[in-house]
C-alpha cells in the first residue's frame, strides 16, 4: 500500500478512536456542572453523589481523551508534511492557540476538581468544573475552526508557495466553523444525555438508588431533548452552507448525478457509481433538495457529472452516513422527547427504561457518520479546492515504516478500548459506593 | 527579523519548562520500580504526581503546536524525518497517562502490575529519547534540501546521542526523586533522598562529559565564544546543580527540587541558545538547515500568536501556579484519589 493510502488510514484510526471519547467528555461535563450546581444551591447531598459517580466515569473516559490527541497534534507534521509546510502559517496557529487557551485550563483543572473535594471551598470546586466546561468547549471550537478551514478555506492569499494568513478574522468566524461548533456540541450533549438516561434507567430497573437516579434521569431527560432539537436544527442550516461552499459533498451526499432545477429528495436510492447513475429512486418530494440547499423550489442544483470524475468524493459513503445520521436524529428527538413527557413517573415505564439502555450506542454512531460525512465528503481535497490529499504527505516516510505505526495504533488502541470500555460500563453498573 | 527572534526565544522557553516541569514525573516513574514493592507506597507515588503530570504534559503539546504556527516548515521537516523515535514517544506517553487513571480503578495485582509497567516505560522512554533527539539535533540531522532524510533510528543512536539520552533520564531521575522527598514523608522521603544524592554524582559526571563532548561533536559552543555573556546560562545551570547538594545537605525540603528544575531550564537553554539561528541544523547539507529565517510564519500570524502568548501565558502560569500551592501538600495514606 501507498505512503498515502496508508497515512489516511492511520489518521483515520487515531481519529476515530479520539472521537470514540471526545463527546462523552464534551457532554458529561455539562451535567456534572449542572449536578454540582444543583448541590450547591439546595445542599441535596443527592446532587453531590452524582455529580461524584458521574465523575467517575467522565474521568475513565477523560484519559483517553487526552493520550489519543497528542497522537494527533503531531501526526500533521509525521505524516502529512508536505500540508503542514503548505498551510502551517493559518493552521498551525489555530492548534497553538488550542493549546494555550484551552488544554492548559482543562487539563488544570479536572485535576483542581478531583483532588479539590476536601481542599477547596463548596463555591471555589464548583467553579473548577464550570471552568473544565468552558475549557473543553474552547477546545472544541478552536479545532473545529482548524478543521473548518480545510473544509473551506478563508482569510489567506497563496504567496510563497503556501497559503499565508490575511485575515485572521476572517478564519475564526468562517460560518462552517460555528456551524460545526454548534452542531457537535450538542451532538456531544445527546450523546451524554443518552448515557445518563440509559444507565440511570438500569438502576431504577434494579431498584438501586431508585430516588437518586430519578433525579438525574429528570435532569438528564430535558437537557436531552433540548440538545437533540438544536443538532437538527443546525444540522440543516449546516447543510445549507455545504451547499454553497462544498458542491461536490452536497451532490454526493444527495446522490444527484445530474444538474437539475428543482432537484427532488427522494425517500428511498441507492447510488450506482459506476455507471454514474442511481440503481433506483423512489418516493420523490419534489423540488425538496433545492429547497434545503437555496431556499428555493426551482434553483438549479450541480449534479456529480458536472465536475471531473477525480474531483468526486466517494459517494456511497458520504450518501449512507447522510442519510444514516439525519434518521437517527430524528429518533433521537422522539425517545428523548417521550422521555421528557415521562420524566417524572419513569419507574412505571420499564420497557421504554430498557430502550433506553440498549440505545447508548446509536448516538456514538450518528457522531461517527457525521465525521465520515464531513471528511469523506471532502476528498479528494485535504484543503477544499486548495490541495490534495496526494500531494499533503511526508515525503520523507516510506510504508513499511508507516505500515509499522499502522499496526501499533490498532493494536494499542483496540487494547485501550478494551479497557476503557470495560471500566466505563463495569462503573456505570456498579453504581455509587455508599 | 525581531518577530522571528522573539519565537525562537519562545520556542526554547516552552521546551525548558517541559523538560522542567514533566521531567519529575518521568523521573519519578522511571525510578517507581525501584523505589517500592508495596503497594501503598505505589500509591502515594502516583498520587504525588496525580494533580500535575497532564498540566505538564500540556507544555509538550504546546511547544509541538508552537512549533507548527511559528516555523511550519521545522515542524514539517523535523516531525517527518523523525517519525519512528518521535512515535515510539507518543506510544509511551499513551501509556503512562492511562496508567494514572486506570491503574487503582480494579482490584487485582496482575492489573496493577501490567498498569505499573506501563507507567515505567512510559516514562524511561521519553525520558531517555528526548535526551537522544535533542543532542541529535545539536549534532545535526541528515536531511537534504528537499526535506528527505538519510538517517535511521539505529543512527540517532550514536555517542553522544545516547550520553544525551542518559543525561536526560539522570537528571529526571533525580528531579523525580527530589520531588518524591518534598511530597512525602517518613521511610519513603528518605529512601528518596538517599537516591537523589547518589544520583546527583552521576549528573554531574554526565553534564561534565555532554558539555566537554558538546564542544567537538557540535558547534553549540561558537554562539558562546562569539557572544560572551551568553555563558550566564551555563553558569546558572552549574551553579543550580551545586546548590540542589548544598540544599540537600542541609536537609531542605524543597528547595532542592527547585534548584534542579532551574538547572533543567537553563541547560535546555544553554543547548537551544547555542543552536540560534538554526531550529534544526542539517549534518549533510549546511545550506539545507532549518533556521528561523527561512522556516518561519509570516510576520502577521508571528504577531498573532504573540498577542495571544501574551494575553494566555501569563494567566496559564497564574493558575497552574495557584494550583502547584494548592496541592503542595506532603501525600499521605489519607488523601489518595489514585
Ligand atoms: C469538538 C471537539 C474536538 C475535536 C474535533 C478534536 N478534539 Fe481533541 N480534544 C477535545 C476535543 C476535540 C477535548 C474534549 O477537549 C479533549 C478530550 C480530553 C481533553 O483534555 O480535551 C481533547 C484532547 C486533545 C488533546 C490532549 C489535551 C490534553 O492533554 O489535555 C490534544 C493534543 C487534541 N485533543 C488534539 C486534537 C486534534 C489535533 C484534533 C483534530 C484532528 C482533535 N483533537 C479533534
Ligand atoms: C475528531 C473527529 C474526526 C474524525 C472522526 C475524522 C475522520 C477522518 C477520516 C475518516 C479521515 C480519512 C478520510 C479519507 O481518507 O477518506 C480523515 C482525514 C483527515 N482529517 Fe479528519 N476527522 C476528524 C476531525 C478532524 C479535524 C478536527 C481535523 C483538523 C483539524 C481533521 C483533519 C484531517 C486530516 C489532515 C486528514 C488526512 C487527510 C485526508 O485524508 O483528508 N480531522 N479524518
Ligand atoms: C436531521 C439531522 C441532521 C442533519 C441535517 C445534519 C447535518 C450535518 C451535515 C450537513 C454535516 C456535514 C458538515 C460538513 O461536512 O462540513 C454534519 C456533520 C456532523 N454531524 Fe450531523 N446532522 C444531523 C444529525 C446529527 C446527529 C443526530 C448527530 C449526532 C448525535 C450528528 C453529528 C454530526 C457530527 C459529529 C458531524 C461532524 C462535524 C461537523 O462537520 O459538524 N448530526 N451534520
Amino acid at each position: 500500500m501507498s505512503v498515502t493510502l496508508l497515512s489516511r488510514l492511520q489518521f483515520a484510526i487515531a481519529t476515530y478512536f479520539h472521537f470514540l471519547f471526545v463527546p462523552l467528555t464534551l457532554g458529561l461535563v455539562w451535567l456534572l456542572a449542572i449536578y454540582e450546581t444543583k448541590y450547591v444551591k439546595t445542599g441535596d447531598e443527592d446532587y453531590k453523589k452524582l455529580a461524584k459517580f458521574w465523575g467517575k466515569i467522565f474521568l475513565i473516559n477523560f484519559a483517553i481523551g487526552i493520550v489519543t490527541g497528542i497522537t494527533l497534534e503531531f501526526q500533521f507534521g509525521t505524516n502529512w508534511a508536505k500540508y503542514s509546510e503548505y498551510v502551517g502559517d493559518v493552521f498551525g496557529s489555530l492548534l497553538a492557540i488550542e493549546a494555550t487557551a484551552a488544554f492548559f485550563l482543562e487539563s488544570t483543572f479536572v485535576a483542581v476538581w478531583l483532588f479539590g473535594w476536601e481542599k477547596l471551598s463548596k463555591k471555589a470546586h464548583l467553579v473548577s468544573i464550570w471552568l473544565v466546561v468552558l475549557a473543553s468547549n474552547l477546545s472544541g471550537l478552536w479545532i473545529l475552526i482548524a478543521n473548518a478551514w480545510m473544509q473551506h478555506p478563508v482569510g489567506y492569499v497563496i504567496k510563497n508557495g503556501r497559503a499565508e494568513m490575511s485575515n485572521f478574522a476572517a478564519v475564526v468566524f468562517n460560518p462552517i466553523a460555528w456551524l460545526k461548533f454548534l452542531h457537535t456540541i450538542p451532538a456531544s450533549m445527546t450523546l451524554a444525555g443518552f448515557f445518563v438516561m440509559g444507565f440511570s434507567g438500569y438502576h431504577i430497573l434494579k431498584k438501586n438508588n431508585v430516588e437518586l437516579f430519578k433525579k438525574a434521569f429528570r435532569i438528564a431527560a430535558t437537557f436531552t431533548l433540548i440538545a437533540a432539537l438544536i443538532v437538527v436544527i443546525v444540522g440543516h442550516e449546516h447543510a445549507a452552507e455545504v451547499s454553497k461552499v462544498q458542491p461536490t459533498k452536497l451532490a454526493a451526499m444527495e446522490s444527484l448525478w445530474n444538474t437539475q432545477k428543482s432537484a427532488p429528495m427522494y425517500l428511498f436510492l441507492w447510488p450506482d457509481a459506476k455507471n454514474e447513475k442511481n440503481s433506483f429512486e423512489i418516493l420523490p418530494i419534489p423540488g425538496a433538495l433545492s429547497f434545503l440547499a437555496y431556499q428555493s423550489f426551482s434553483a438549479e442544483v450541480k449534479g456529480l457529472k458536472a465536475f471531473p470524475k477525480e474531483d468526486r468524493p466517494p459517494v456511497l459513503p458520504t450518501f449512507l452516513s447522510f442519510r444514516l445520521m439525519v434518521g437517527l436524529g430524528f429518533l433521537f428527538i422522539l425517545l428523548a422527547f417521550i422521555a421528557f413527557l415521562k420524566r417524572d413517573k419513569i419507574e412505571e415505564y420499564p420497557k421504554f427504561l430498557k430502550i433506553l439502555l440498549y440505545v447508548i450506542p446509536l448516538p456514538y454512531l450518528a457522531i461517527e457518520l457525521g465525521w465520515t460525512l464531513a471528511e469523506v465528503g471532502r476528498q479528494p481535497w485535504i484543503v477544499y479546492g486548495l490541495m490534495k490529499v496526494k500531494n499533503a504527505v511526508s515525503p520523507t516516510i516510506t510504508s513499511s515504516q508507516v505500515l509499522v505505526s499502522v499496526i501499533a495504533f490498532t493494536v494499542v488502541y483496540t487494547l485501550l478500548g478494551i479497557a476503557a470500555f470495560y471500566l466505563i460500563i463495569k462503573t456505570a453498573k456498579e453504581g455509587p459506593k455508599n | 527579523m525581531f518577530w522571528q527572534v522573539i519565537w525562537f526565544i519562545l520556542w526554547g522557553v516552552l521546551w525548558a519548562v517541559y523538560f522542567m516541569l514533566d521531567g519529575f514525573d518521568l523521573g519519578l516513574g522511571t525510578l517507581m520500580p525501584f523505589l517500592s514493592k508495596e503497594d501503598t507506597e505505589r500509591r502515594i507515588l502516583y498520587n504525588a504526581m496525580g494533580p500535575f503530570w497532564d498540566g505538564n504534559e500540556v507544555w509538550l503539546i504546546t511547544a509541538g503546536g508552537a512549533t507548527f504556527a511559528a516555523f511550519p516548515k521545522t515542524y514539517a521537516v523535523m516531525f517527518s524525518s523523525l517519525y519512528s523515535p518521535l512515535l515510539l514517544i507518543l506510544f509511551a506517553l499513551i501509556l503512562r497517562g492511562v496508567a494514572f487513571e486506570y491503574r487503582s480503578k480494579l482490584e487485582g495485582d496482575g492489573w496493577k502490575k501490567i498498569w505499573d509497567c506501563c507507567l515505567f516505560i512510559g516514562s524511561f522512554l521519553p525520558a531517555l529519547l528526548f535526551g537522544v533527539a535533542f543532542a541529535n539535533i545539536f549534532e545535526g540531522i541528515p536531511f537534504d534540501k528537499a526535506g528527505m532524510y538519510h538517517g535511521n533510528i539505529l543512527k540517532l543512536l550514536n555517542p553522544y546521542g545516547l550520553v544525551g539520552g542518559i543525561f536526560f533520564l539522570l537528571i529526571f531521575m533525580m528531579h523525580g526523586s527530589l520531588w518524591l522527598r518534598f511530597k512525602t514523608e517518613g521511610e519513603l522521603s528518605e529512601k528518596a533522598k538517599s537516591i537523589a544524592n547518589k544520583l546527583w554524582v552521576l549528573v554531574l559526571v554526565f553534564a561534565l562529559i555532554f558539555l566537554i563532548y558538546s564542544k567537538f561533536a557540535t558547534k553549540l559552543w561558537d554562539n558562546y565564544f562569539n557572544h560572551p555573556f551568553l555563558f550566564i546560562l551555563p553558569l546558572i545551570a552549574v551553579v543550580s546543580l551545586i546548590l540542589v547538594k548544598v540544599y540537600l545537605s542541609k536537609d531542605e525540603k524543597f528547595k532542592p527540587w527547585l534548584f534542579s528544575a532551574l538547572t533543567i531550564f537553563f541547560a535546555t537553554y544553554w543547548g537551544v541558545a547555542g543552536l540560534f539561528p538554526d531550529l534544526f541544523p542539517s549534518s549533510i547539507d549546511p545550506s539545507a538547515s532549518l533556521t528561523i529565517y527561512n522556516s518561519s510564519s509570516t510576520k502577521l500570524t508571528l504577531i498573532i500568536m504573540t498577542v495571544v502568548a501574551l494575553i494566555f501565558v501569563p494567566v496559564v502560569i497564574g493558575y497552574q501556579f495557584w494550583a502547584y500551592k494548592k496541592f503542595s501538600h506532603v501525600v499521605t495514606k489519607e488523601d489518595l484519589e489514585y
